[in-house]
């Protein structure tokens, strides 16, 4: 019996192919979205604690200066000879060629067994390692990067980090240019009896405890929750389809299920019978969902990747690895959305009358009743939306803002199109154009999930694209303040930047010294720059708030100007005092924005840099000359000193590569945006082929009454488009809504700073376009199919026996 | 003659190859008078119905309307012709569910270029509509509801109605009434009216009638 | 006392950080090789020599409480050269390592260091003396006319553990082999190898049941070579024996695939050796005992016909486990027999 029933069931696919490859393309795209950016939040993620992980600083605490500053070496010994076992590390980022590389320099003679990541010393390889020009140890990848670049002998280690290289410290000292210095000091976790206490034996230190999640984990948070939300919203733009084609099939089939129960089987097995098919499809849809979203995340990943490394500095491979959680969870994600797409249609069927009449049209009626139920929960969260945005704070609170924003806004359209269609209808003038309205309210609806899946998907694009716009516009125009020097110039040695200095001084019109030390400013890493008293500067660099005469003060060494992201995150002001790396204070005088930067940085005058960090390295230049010159200089620059061609970088280079970040970043969103609109299209088209279906019994009479086949389908792809248009319409509206919240609230959280808000309509002709597009495609099937139905399917609906 | 069908034959194509539905029906109909076509379900009385109403052609004959062969004219003159030439009233009523009573009555009239408020005010009284006119047909009872597709079909004025089974889905008191009402208005308008019943009884109610058994005419 | 040498070679250059036993027992590529006929300079030969691949300062002690109770402690100063010069700052080839270990007759104590040479971690130095890795040292404070070993100050602490003792030499340096040249086999293997076999020790050990006192006496060789065993050479058995008398004896047994290589030496109460003829010695082990989940002999029978000397050995503490890289058994020993006295045993390669 179950057998039989479930044959009789799945032979209405055979008859529906195409109702079948929409249930599962819907289901498999839905699946592959979020499966794809599971993938690639899941690659981040094992690579954040990959580096949360190196040399064990998830499982041992560490001794650091307070201020992050480098720590003489001869602590490390002091520490030892007081019978402490530590292990010196140090770290820093350098360049090979035009490859950056985080440089980790380990000791391993001391390092405790947990931090122990490459056996460095293999066979013979110790003395390789510890002596010059020693070894360098890189993931595959990693290593991959390097065979171009004038590098030490590498080698490849799984399991490091990508970006990252493992050395002996003595050759990370050395490349580095940190003589005698190191970073850190693991703390072996079981220590002999007898030890004086570390207060006494190095006062200037203090344990850092293991932290299972890095300053990576924390800072790139908000992006991949921001990947998340619109892996979600894709994934529920898919359901749509889902929900249309399962709702579809179930009143087809409503027949059959009559019969079948009046045949005697129970009206449970029978629900158990469609659970069975739905998860067979969901299985089938999901398999190949996960494997779609196996190439979507591959492709995404490299510029993900580069996202991070260029905002976050944070290294993700550019490569996927199969992980077995991120892709049975796609699996589990797509049975379950069948089900839920599905569990109204199953409630239906548990409430079916034995002997209800048939009633095609039922399912796409939906009563009064509901809509303004619908409505009302619009508006509810709407005003919730409001309330957010009044008193909530956190970037938790602005994607709940986001949510309830979008929602609201879906569940309201079907309301504002039935008001504007009730407008057309009262405009509309001649029997067709009234019917035309009247009928595309009724349709109203049938087609509302999908029109709410548009909308979502064209106010994400909106938003999203005001928001990027804004964000470049700003971006640029701060490029051109803050890159206000036409050269930048980097020294090998010391000795070669003051010849360079001198050799400048006769040549341009100014030569400014950048140079910067790393520390930690309020607990967060930062970096300390030392600017000269320059017009540059006063000219040009974008100051956000800041008091009289800051230019004066910074060069009297009264104060310091911190960017935007560090005021921010700390609550910091103008006046307010800070605590810079060595201890002293400063008060602050302005605030200055400082876009593309995961961290905090400070500004002071030149001689107050030299005077509290006389280490400071001193190798970087901007040079000032007239435009037209900068290019000779450059060229008798490197000629000069022999210099690489990337240590002397003119301002369009650095810009070049600043925008290059800047349009990775959003290459993702730009293109899930894509997919996701696509999905939407995808959900119309569901929609419409399913109506079509439905449509019959209103189109017959009509073409009985004198109207051609051909002209009902010229009305029905009107019908699309115009549905579309008005959604569309909608859209732009949430959508600057959208943008205002990414803007003001969500970048804020996640970057640390504000932007101001630009309109361009001109995108919006353009994304509206598109939606016709995909609205006209989505409806030219079901319009040319009922252009060329034949008369009798059309006569099947007077036909007596129904 | 408005109505003439000479030597009308139509297949249908099944699994087992063709189904001859029609064999070459002849019959006319004067203008003003009416006619059930009568027969067994199955017999094809509803197809040729189709077929005057150029709803569907047929695959040898001629159909003359009006003094016009409507056999091979393309759809834009099909449709021409059913939108001013002839009138429909089904067994399902077949309304316009999106449109309420009074837009569902003026619709074909206004279709077919005749919008007559007076006659369509005439019409609702007297097919008892004038209290729903602001209805919507799913709110109708079945007589209402094929009242009004009546009321449609002639506000347009055809010059032949056509009716399939139109009180099939009535009890038969109603029933009764509705196609009272329908064959004195068709009178009224002086339209001919073809009409396909499978009752003896209704059938006999018409000037003439003609019986249809295995797709010829007995 | 070679033996040793494949212990620290095993240890630094290879299990430290691998598998590998790649470069045993072959030739001293670059690295200086001991010659017959070289007489110390001392005190600059109580220094390390980092011409060589391998040296160490190791120094055991039989130790006694109040009440009786002995104690073994070991104290023990590796150099390993990677390559034969020796560089300031963190390109130094030289490594270092530590071992420490405190037996008493329920527990062993064991600590490890490993170090680089170059940054002050870890070194020797001659005059004045001083040898340490961390922490640990063994730091000499003779008088300016006295030997630098003559008398030392002895540190090291693990986890658990740790110790303090002063240590007085109560005789002289002795040479092994011939003038301090210590043939090891038939193929020519040498090491420059000295004793100071008469410490006489007072001090403090530090165990988790509290701080006691000890006198005693303590073994320190100092030993460098380049060229470290046969590569037929599975383990070997080493005695350091203090007869209640005051002569010494120093003596191991080499096993290989055959009857194993057996050599002694015997050092009068005065400090004179009379090196013994290869074979003279007999070592045979009377009882084993499951050691670290290895068969280790517990109990040995001892004899030098030569000297009158035929004892019967047992160990303090059988579980004298040195649980290192490189693990090994090193402990206390008591013997009794022909003649009676304490000492140390050491014993590698038992699988």
């Amino acid at each position: 019996m179950v057998w039989t029933g479930l044959t009789a069931l799945l032979s209405h696919w055979r008859r529906r192919p195409v109702q079948l490859a929409m249930l599962l393309l819907g289901l498999s795209l839905a699946t592959a979205l979020w499966s794809a950016i599971q993938a690639i939040n899941g690659e981040a993620r094992a690579s954040y604690d990959r580096a949360a992980a190196i040399l064990g600083q998830d499982r041992i605490a560490q001794l650091v200066r307070e201020d992050g500053a480098r720590i003489d070496q001869q602590v490390f010994v002091r520490l030892r000879r007081a019978g402490w076992l530590v292990s010196p590390v140090i770290e820093g980022e350098m360049r090979f060629g035009d490859v950056r590389l985080r440089v980790l320099g380990i000791d391993p003679l001391t390092l405790p067994p947990q931090a122990q990541q490459v056996d460095v010393a293999a066979g013979d390889e110790l003395l390789p390692f510890i002596t010059a020009p020693g070894v360098l140890y890189a993931a595959p990848e990693t290593a991959a990067r390097l065979t171009e670049q004038a590098t030490p002998p590498v080698r490849v280690a799984e399991g490091l980090p990508p970006g990252t290289v493992l050395t002996d410290i003595g050759q990370a000292q050395v490349l580095l240019g940190a003589k005698d210095k190191i970073s850190r000091l693991l703390l072996w976790p079981d220590q002999p009896i007898g030890r004086p206490p570390l207060k006494v034996t190095v006062p200037g230190l203090t344990v850092r405890e293991p932290s299972e999640t890095g300053d990576l984990a924390r800072l790139t948070d908000s992006f991949h929750l921001n990947l998340t939300a619109f892996g979600f919203l894709a994934f529920a733009v898919g359901l749509f389809i889902v929900h249309s084609a399962i709702g579809l099939a179930f009143e087809q089939r409503r027949q059959v299920f009559r019969t079948l129960r009046a045949l005697g089987l129970p009206t449970r097995v029978l629900v158990l019978l469609l659970i069975a098919e739905l998860l067979i499809f969901a299985l089938l849809a999901g398999l190949v969902g996960v494997a779609l979203g196996y190439v979507v995340a591959s492709a995404l990943l490299p510029d993900v990747a580069a996202t991070l490394r260029g905002l976050y500095g944070a290294d993700v491979p550019g490569t996927l690895s199969i992980r077995p959680a991120v892709w049975a969870a796609g699996l589990a994600i797509a049975v379950i959305g069948t089900l839920v797409a599905a569990a109204q249609s199953l409630w239906r069927l548990w409430h079916l009358p034995l002997l209800a009449p048939a009633q095609p049209r039922a399912w796409a009626r939906a009563s009064e009743r509901a809509l303004r139920a619908q409505g009302v929960t619009a508006m509810v969260l709407l005003l919730a939306a409001a309330g957010i945005a009044q008193f909530g704070s956190g970037l938790e609170a602005g994607f709940a803002l986001l949510a309830v924003l979008l929602l609201g806004a879906a569940l309201a359209l079907p309301l504002v199109l039935t008001g504007i269609l009730h407008l057309g209808d009262r405009l509309a003038r001649g029997p067709l154009a009234e019917w035309f309205w009247a009928d595309t309210r009724q349709q109203l609806p049938g087609l509302s999930l999908a029109l709410m899946a548009l909308l979502l998907a064209l106010a994400a694009n909106v938003g999203v694209s005001t928001m990027v716009s804004s964000f470049r516009l700003t971006f640029i125009g701060w490029l051109d303040q803050r890159l206000a020097s036409e050269l930048y110039v980097t020294a090998r040695t010391e000795a070669e930047a003051t010849a360079i200095h001198d050799w400048l001084v006769q040549r341009s019109d100014a030569v400014l010294p950048i140079w910067s030390i790393e520390g930690r400013v309020a607990g967060q890493p930062a970096a300390i720059y030392g600017v000269a008293d320059h017009a540059t500067y006063r000219d040009n660099w974008p100051i956000l708030s800041a008091v009289p005469e800051v230019w004066d003060r910074i060069a009297k060494g009264e104060g310091a100007l911190i960017n935007e992201q560090l005021a921010r995150r700390q609550g910091l002001g103008l006046g307010d005092q800070i605590t810079l790396p060595g201890g002293w204070r400063a008060s602050i005088v302005g605030v200055y924005a400082d876009y593309g930067n995961p961290i905090g940085q400070v500004i002071i005058g030149i001689d107050t840099l030299v005077r509290h960090y006389p280490d400071v390295s001193r190798l970087r230049y901007a040079i000032r000359i007239a435009p037209g010159k900068a290019e000779a200089l450059a060229r008798g620059l490197r000629a000069e000193f022999g210099l690489p061609a990337q240590n002397v970088i003119d301002q369009a280079g650095i810009k070049v590569f600043s925008l290059e970040v800047f349009e990775r970043t959003f290459n993702v969103t730009a293109a899930l945006n894509v997919l996701t609109l696509g999905v939407a299209g995808l959900a119309m088209f569901a929609s419409l082929m399913t109506l079509s279906g439905m449509r019959l019994p209103q189109l017959a009479p009509v073409w009985a009454m004198g109207l051609t086949r051909r002209h009902l389908a010229w009305l029905e792809l009107s019908r699309g488009l115009l549905l579309a248009a008005l959604t569309m319409l909608a859209a732009v509206p949430v959508g600057i809504a959208l943008a205002f919240v990414l803007l003001a609230v969500v970048n804020v959280e996640a970057f640390g700073w504000r932007l101001p808000m630009y309109l361009f309509p001109g995108d919006w002709a353009r994304l509206a376009a598109l939606a016709l597009l995909a609205a006209g495609l989505a409806a030219v099937v079901p319009a040319w199919r009922l252009a060329r139905l034949s008369p009798s399917d059309l006569l099947k609906v007077f036909a007596h026996e129904r | 003659m408005l109505l003439r069908l000479h030597r009308i034959d139509k297949f249908y194509p099944t699994g087992e190859g063709p189904l001859h539905v029609l064999h070459g029906i002849d019959l006319s109909l004067e203008a003003g008078k009416s006619l059930a076509l009568t027969g067994e379900s199955g017999s094809g009385k509803s197809t040729l119905l189709h077929l005057v109403a150029g709803l569907d052609s047929p695959d040898a004959g001629e159909i003359h309307l009006g003094g016009t062969n409507i056999v091979g004219l393309n759809d834009t003159a099909l449709a021409a012709l059913r939108r001013r030439t002839v009138g429909l009233v089904f067994q399902q009523f077949n309304l316009i569910p999106s449109l309420n009573v009074a837009a569902n009555l003026a619709f074909q009239a206004r279709l077919a270029g005749r919008p007559d408020p007076v006659w369509l005010k005439v019409l609702a009284e007297r097919l008892g509509l004038a209290k729903v006119l602001t209805r919507y047909p799913e709110q109708l009872s079945t007589g209402q509801q094929q009242r009004v597709a009546i009321g449609r079909t002639l506000a347009a004025r055809p010059r032949l109605v056509l009716a399939d089974e139109p009180t099939g889905n009535l009890d038969e008191a109603t029933g009764d009434a509705v196609l009272d009402l329908m064959l004195s208005l068709v009178a009224e308008t002086g339209a001919a009216l073809l009409m396909v019943t499978h009752s003896n009884r209704l059938a006999n109610r018409l000037n003439a009638r003609v019986h249809l058994h295995a797709g010829r005419l007995a | 006392m070679s033996v040793r040498a494949l212990l620290i070679y095993l240890c630094l250059a290879a299990p430290a950080f691998g598998q590998g036993f790649a470069g045993l027992g072959t030739e001293a590529d670059g690295f200086s090789v001991p010659q017959p006929g070289t007489a110390f300079n001392f005190p600059a030969d109580h220094g390390p020599h980092p011409g060589y691949r391998i040296e160490w300062w190791y120094l055991t002690a039989n130790l006694q409480a109040a009440d009786g109770a002995d104690y073994g402690v070991q104290w023990t100063l590796f150099r390993s050269a990677l390559a034969p010069v020796e560089r300031s700052g963190w390109s130094s080839p030289q490594l270092w390592m530590g071992h420490a270990g405190l037996t008493t007759q329920a527990h062993q104590f064991v600590a490890e260091r490993l170090a680089r040479g170059g940054i002050g971690q870890a070194g020797v130095t001659a005059a004045p003396f001083a040898a340490w890795i961390d922490n640990w040292q063994m730091a000499g404070r003779a008088l300016p006319e006295a030997d630098a070993l003559s008398a030392l100050d002895l540190r090291a602490a693990g986890q658990a553990f740790s110790y303090e003792l002063a240590l007085d030499a109560k005789g002289p340096l002795v040479p092994q082999g011939v003038q301090g040249y210590s043939v090891k086999s038939e193929k020519g293997q040498a090491s420059y190898y000295y004793s100071q076999p008469f410490y006489h020790v007072t001090g403090t050990l530090t165990l988790p049941a509290g701080v006691i006192a000890v006198t005693g006496q303590a073994w320190l060789d100092h030993e460098w070579s380049s060229q470290p065993l046969a590569e037929d050479q599975t383990g070997w058995d080493w005695f350091s024996l203090h007869f209640d008398s005051g002569e010494k004896m120093m003596g191991f047994r080499l096993r290989d695939g055959g009857a194993g290589f057996t050599s002694a030496t015997w050092i009068k109460a005065d400090g004179r050796p009379q090196p013994q003829a290869p074979g003279a010695l007999r070592v045979t082990p009377l009882e084993t005992a499951a050691v670290a989940g290895r068969s280790v002999p517990i109990r040995w029978r001892v004899q030098l016909p030569e000297k009158g000397v035929d004892v019967t050995i047992r160990t303090l503490n059988p579980e004298a486990w040195m649980d290192t890289r490189f693990p090994y058994w090193e402990g206390p020993i008591r013997f009794e027999g022909t003649h009676a006295g304490r000492g140390y045993l050491e014993m590698t390669g038992y699988e």
